[in-house]
């Protein structure tokens, strides 16, 4: 929505000075520039979502206009279904959770530090062969998500490149893709306890035990996060790489003056004024962890045993093979709201405090420059 | 904000071409946009050019969609087609889905489905609820398997013509077979049987028996042992002392490790596991001799019956039917087209191009004759159960599916506990 701004602008600038200013036909001009954009994004954004929205609160079966009689209201029906309906579309919806939330957890912390230790070695000036090594990084970025999904799902079959790896170190690797078991219950059963405690059986919250709620990932939903974190590493590394020699090197100097560790300048000077980029890299991360899509219908369409389901394939899945579009548009609109939270969240906990110690003060001037664009 | 004060003077001259210049993109969008508006009401404005006024008269193209499953059947079913245009003058265009329900599910919702499309049973009733098919099948003279008719009924309405069908046997390894020992006369019959020749047939590298770790093949347990999914009413009935007994017995043989899942010996399905020697024996479908003949054409192998559990014989049986859009605008030569498909000579055309079997009774005399290496397949119709045509099946089967992934190590009592839970959701 940043391109409605210079309209905005303009527009007090005209009523001080109304008439046949010498402004007078900027407003007109601005609106005039946006306007394509503006039909696009009604058009292909903000038609669609609301159309989606009348879909989650009606009956529509998928034939005929959804607009023109083919569905009828039926207020927050298909919501109570997936919140509160203690049947088999809840328990999905729970485990689909469940496995994205495991996915985000993972994938989100590891390729922001990946993806940051990757720029900052690629960032130093000293390195041979950095023009080399950036390409190589950013690679995965660019390659098709669906070429990557099979070259995986290759990798880590039953007799795959792993594990024949894995056998010459004498380690038994396990059937990967194919494997459903949660990799909290084999802690959990390598200790001995390999059935949910009583403590554990009881199913408040969505349906789903508490016991399967801590299944941990399931091995087949490793590979996927080994592949999430794999493919936009790369991507992130090239935003903290635009950061990185955004900052300017007289603080860095200024450092070094006074006598810091390469660690302490990291730790106190770069990863301080990196602030708004990690902000970004997380958000990113966030929003496109909560939304995986293409590697699960490639790859394994929720299989084994449902624990690579996620909320935006099970929307797909309720609405195309079930034929139960309000329910498939529901699931988006929750999977919505958790990401716009979860941004708030995130958010609030990286915002800037104003309780910082005066010696860790002097940051701030080199900060501006953060944000790549 | 200095650039917006500095730049007034070159405003005024450069508004007239920046106007045109924006209207024109403004036209443009909403031209491209009101091509492919989803939301025709009735179909009228859609696939305009093809379906002219003259559409009811049988003037117009008819749209066919099928999910093929490679190309002998996209072969077979493109030379139906085109004998069927030259009798009737109607032209007909195939197309193959990369992924049928979905792209079914768009035509439905746009208004503008194929006029003659495949629909598999367990979506079947997902569209006869919503009205999306047209139930002609009481116009086509045929006499289909009473089974196939029962898995195309919806609310005592029958529907759409069954296209074929295929059964589940058990497909044995001979040279396996025969270095284990055995003769034709060991072939099983009973479960003691199958448990006694699996272990037999196991050694390192070779496991006994393998199957896909779903109902499609599980469930061929369950009804030798008495049970199902669905009682004759179409009642949810899964949680039965026969299911849980035909359950543990599966989970017995995966135990001992004379049975295991494909995914465990590192093949995509149980026809993979056995052309490649890692299974001496799997439970497949017709689909299979196709499949080794074109993967492992040295595999030497024979199909017998599945054996009887404690109630008897049992199998499942899969279908398509050949479904007519009710929003086709051509439905009288769609119909038409149909009865031709079905018809005895075509069924006998599509059974030699890639190998199913007729729907038909009247063509299985005809066809055990030309295939009689496949015998066990078309016996298993006397007493196939088939995917019951309950709204909503797909989704109780693919949970039951995903807790099977984990029955070696699961209680089969809960499992079906769970399943009868979720299937007396969709079929009371």
């Amino acid at each position: 929505m940043t391109t409605a701004r210079p309209a905005g602008t303009a527009a007090p600038h005209r009523r001080r000075r109304p008439g046949r200013g010498i402004q007078s036909g900027q407003a007109a001009a601005g609106w005039l520039f946006i306007t394509p954009m503006l039909v696009l994004l009604g058009l292909f954004l903000v038609l669609p979502i609301a159309m989606a929205a009348w879909v989650s609160v009606s009956d529509w079966t998928g034939r005929g206009n959804p607009f023109g009689g083919a569905a009828s209201y039926v207020g927050g029906q298909n919501y109570a279904e997936l919140l509160t309906g203690g049947g088999l579309p809840q328990r999905d919806f729970a485990t689909s959770l469940r496995n994205n939330a495991y996915y985000v957890l993972l994938v989100v912390p590891i390729q922001t530090a990946l993806s940051l230790t990757l720029a900052i070695l690629v960032n130093r000036r000293i390195m041979r062969g950095r023009g080399f090594f950036r390409t190589a990084f950013y690679f995965p970025s660019v390659t098709s998500s669906v070429a990557i999904t099979v070259v995986f799902l290759f990798l880590f079959t039953a007799s795959g490149a792993v594990n024949r790896v894995l056998s010459y170190l004498s380690v038994g690797g396990p059937n990967w893709i194919n494997d459903p078991r949660g990799v909290l219950h084999i802690v959990l059963g390598a200790v001995g306890v390999d059935q949910p405690p009583a403590v554990l059986q009881s199913a408040p919250f969505l349906g789903l035990s508490w016991w399967q709620w801590l299944a941990g990932p399931s091995v087949a939903m490793c590979v996927f996060i080994i592949m999430g974190i794999f493919t936009t590493s790369g991507t992130f590394m090239l935003l903290f790489l635009a950061a990185l020699q955004n900052l300017s090197g007289e603080v860095e100097e200024a450092a070094m003056v006074d006598g810091t560790t390469a660690w302490q300048r990291l730790r106190y000077v770069t990863i301080p004024m990196l602030r708004p980029t990690i902000f970004t890299v997380v958000t990113l991360g966030l929003i496109g962890t909560w939304q995986v899509f293409d590697q699960i219908y490639t790859g394994t369409r929720g299989s084994p045993g449902k624990t690579t389901l996620t909320p935006a394939y099970l929307s797909y899945e309720t609405s195309f093979n079930s034929q139960q579009w309000g329910r498939g548009a529901a699931i988006a609109f929750i999977l919505f709201a958790i990401i716009v939270v979860m941004t708030i969240v995130q958010r609030v906990v990286l915002a800037e405090r104003d309780v910082v110690p005066a010696r860790k003060r002097f940051y701030r001037t080199g900060q501006k420059g953060g944000e790549p664009s | 904000m200095s650039t917006t004060t500095s730049r007034p003077r070159s405003t005024r001259r450069v508004r007239r071409p920046l106007a045109a210049v924006t209207a024109s993109f403004a036209a443009l969008a909403l031209a491209a946009c009101g091509g492919g508006s989803g939301f025709d009401e009735g179909g009228g404005g859609s696939g305009d050019g093809e379906e002219g006024a003259g559409g009811e008269t049988g003037g117009g193209t008819l749209e066919v969609l099928i999910g093929s499953s490679g190309d002998a059947e996209t072969q077979s079913v493109t030379e139906a087609l085109e004998a069927w245009s030259a009798e009737s003058g109607t032209e007909a265009n195939l197309s193959v889905a990369a992924d049928l329900p979905q792209q079914l599910s768009q035509g439905f919702a746009a208004g503008s489905p194929p006029d003659v499309f495949y629909v598999g049973v367990d979506h079947f009733a997902g569209y006869a609820a919503n009205g999306s098919l047209e139930p002609y099948a009481d116009q086509i003279e045929a006499d289909f398997f009473p089974a196939l008719v029962e898995s195309f009924t919806y609310e005592d309405t029958f529907y759409c013509a069954p296209k074929d069908f295929s059964t589940l046997a058990l497909v044995v390894n001979n040279t396996a077979w025969q270095e284990a020992g055995l003769t034709e006369d060991d072939y099983p019959t009973t479960w003691e049987e199958l448990s006694t020749v699996a272990e037999q047939l196991t050694t390192d590298g070779q496991v006994g028996l393998s199957f896909g770790p779903e109902w499609q093949r599980i469930g061929t347990f369950m009804a030798q042992a008495g049970g199902g999914l669905v009682d004759e009413n179409g009642s949810a009935n899964v949680d039965t002392p026969e299911n849980v007994e035909a359950l543990t017995y599966v989970q017995e043989m995966l135990a001992a490790g004379t049975a295991a899942y494909p995914s465990e010996v590192g093949a995509g399905w149980g026809g993979e596991a056995f052309g490649s020697g890692a299974a001496a024996m799997t439970i497949e479908g017709n689909w299979v001799i196709g499949a080794l003949t074109n993967d492992f054409p040295d595999v030497d192998y024979t199909v017998v019956p599945l054996p009887e559990g404690p109630a008897g014989q049992g199998t499942l049986q899969f279908t398509n039917c050949w479904g007519v859009a009710a929003d086709s605008q051509n439905k009288e030569a769609a119909i038409e087209l149909v009865r031709f498909l079905v018809s005895d000579e075509q069924q006998m055309a599509f059974a030699e191009g890639f190998g199913v079997m007729p729907s038909v009774e009247s063509v299985r005399d005809r066809w055990t004759e030309q295939f009689p290496e496949q015998a066990a397949f078309i016996e298993g119709a006397e007493y196939a159960q088939g995917v019951p045509p309950v709204e909503g099946i797909s989704d109780v089967i693919g949970d039951f599916n995903a807790q099977l992934e984990g029955l070696a190590s699961g209680d089969p009592q809960q499992i079906l506990t769970s399943v009868q839970g979720s299937l007396e959701a969709v079929a009371p």
